[in-house]
């Protein structure tokens, strides 16, 4: 950006539980002094509706993701691999329950 | 590399498919993503203002409580889409001072002055309603992360709208005073309203590669077209009348006809001449300077404490 004004605060990414038996999910980030503050305001920020049970917040500098660029090196592997699918193994139609 | 990445983006777009931050895009494109989420977002910021005077003053503690949840969400909205403009390599504290110095726009229709508490319920009617016609299909912007902040906005928005709608039918039944309040109301927010959509198509540089880039999927003329059909009979529901003889039906075109918008005042207002600009931005730059040794102390008490735990843990391993 233009001349490095940043902000005071690091940024923290939510993630949300919208109730229990679900997986918290990615809503957002927010800037927050320290990890007890960033709960705060994702409580405030995120869940004014009952959207939630359970947050998490984790710094944005401590994720880290594999890029658009390693999608093939990560991901093909796994596309040649039919024989992980059930749908692979052809069973005679006259077999029930399986 | 370059070549593929750019018939990537491309298929992506065609596809439609979602854009996300990490992905490869021309800087023309994040340029003006960040360009159009951040003056989103000051919207937003500075929407909380006409609306957040009348708090203090709502007629019942229910008007009150509405009120200050609506200009929560219009803050939390703001903090959305800063959150949005941040994954594209944006900081919120630089986009900001865009804004105090005037060199990033919000939208017009925050410069007028809330004159009487029927201005909250034309505000929540016709601004937000206006507004909603205008996200609902940012909703399938091609950038995800606006794309989703725009979902989570659209979902609150309607209560904003209604609250509006409700407050306005509740003084129609009232006294002829509030009567008159509630048609002088619509009849200063209503031109401004139409303005929301921007300047019309043939005027509209952007537009077509916005368009194209599918960041933007109708064009303003279109959605103002789409806004004057859909308020015309909640005007009449209300009994109100919308301050504009030229407005009819026109049953070649099955839309309703409507008079011509003063452009000029448009552009005066925009570029910082309207009646609230600088009294809009005092505030927002009076706010970040009084907010500023918290934001300081709770950075420094946040190194304290970060500083004290590292020592103690430095004295177990000792």
């Amino acid at each position: 950006m233009s001349e490095e004004i940043r902000h005071e605060w690091p940024l923290f990414e939510v993630f949300v539980r919208a109730k229990r038996g679900l997986n918290h999910v990615h809503v957002g980030s927010l800037r927050a002094a320290d990890h007890e503050m960033a709960l705060h305001h994702a409580r405030d920020l995120y869940t004014r509706r009952n959207e939630g049970v359970s947050i998490w917040v984790v710094r944005s500098d401590d994720v880290v993701s594999s890029g658009p660029g390693d999608k093939e090196a990560f991901f093909a592997p796994s596309g040649d691999k039919a024989y992980r699918h059930p749908t692979y193994y052809a069973i005679p139609d006259s077999v029930p329950h399986i | 590399m370059t070549d593929l990445a750019e018939s990537v983006f491309a298929e992506t777009i065609e596809k439609d498919q979602r854009v996300e931050p990490r992905d490869w895009m021309p800087d023309g494109y994040r340029k003006t993503m960040i360009r159009q989420i951040a003056q989103h977002a000051h919207s937003e910021i500075i929407g909380m203002q006409p609306e957040g005077a009348w708090i203090t003053r709502a007629p019942s503690l229910r008007r009150k409580a509405i009120l200050l949840a609506k200009v929560q969400d219009e803050a939390g909205h703001g903090l959305y889409l800063y959150s949005a403009a941040e994954t594209l390599g944006a900081d919120r504290g630089d986009l900001t001072r865009r804004l105090i110095e005037g060199r990033q726009k919000y939208s017009s229709i925050f410069n007028y002055p809330t004159l009487t508490f029927a201005d909250v319920g034309v505000i929540g009617w016709l601004v937000d309603g206006a507004a909603i016609c205008n996200q609902v299909p940012l909703c399938r912007s091609s950038f995800g992360p606006y794309a989703r902040a725009m979902i989570r906005i659209c979902k609150e928005e309607s209560f904003h709208q209604r609250q509006g709608y409700e407050l306005l039918l509740t003084m129609m039944r009232g006294t002829p005073a509030q009567r008159e309040m509630v048609q002088d109301a619509t009849n200063r927010w209503w031109w401004p309203s139409l303005m929301m959509f921007g300047p019309p198509d043939e005027d509209s540089p952007n537009s077509a590669q916005s368009m194209a880039w599918k960041i933007k999927r109708h064009s303003n003329d279109e959605l103002r077209q789409r806004f004057v059909d859909m308020t015309v009979p909640q005007a009449e529901a209300l009994g109100v009348t919308l301050p504009d003889p030229e407005l009819r039906w026109n049953a070649e075109r099955g839309h309703h006809d409507f008079g011509e918008i003063d452009w000029a005042e448009f552009k005066r207002v925009i570029s910082g001449d309207g009646p609230m600009n600088k009294e809009r931005i005092a505030n927002r730059r009076r706010a970040d300077e009084e907010g500023a040794w918290v934001r300081e102390a709770a950075a420094a008490h946040a190194a304290k404490q970060r500083a004290a735990t590292a020592g103690r843990r430095g004295e177990v391993r000792a």
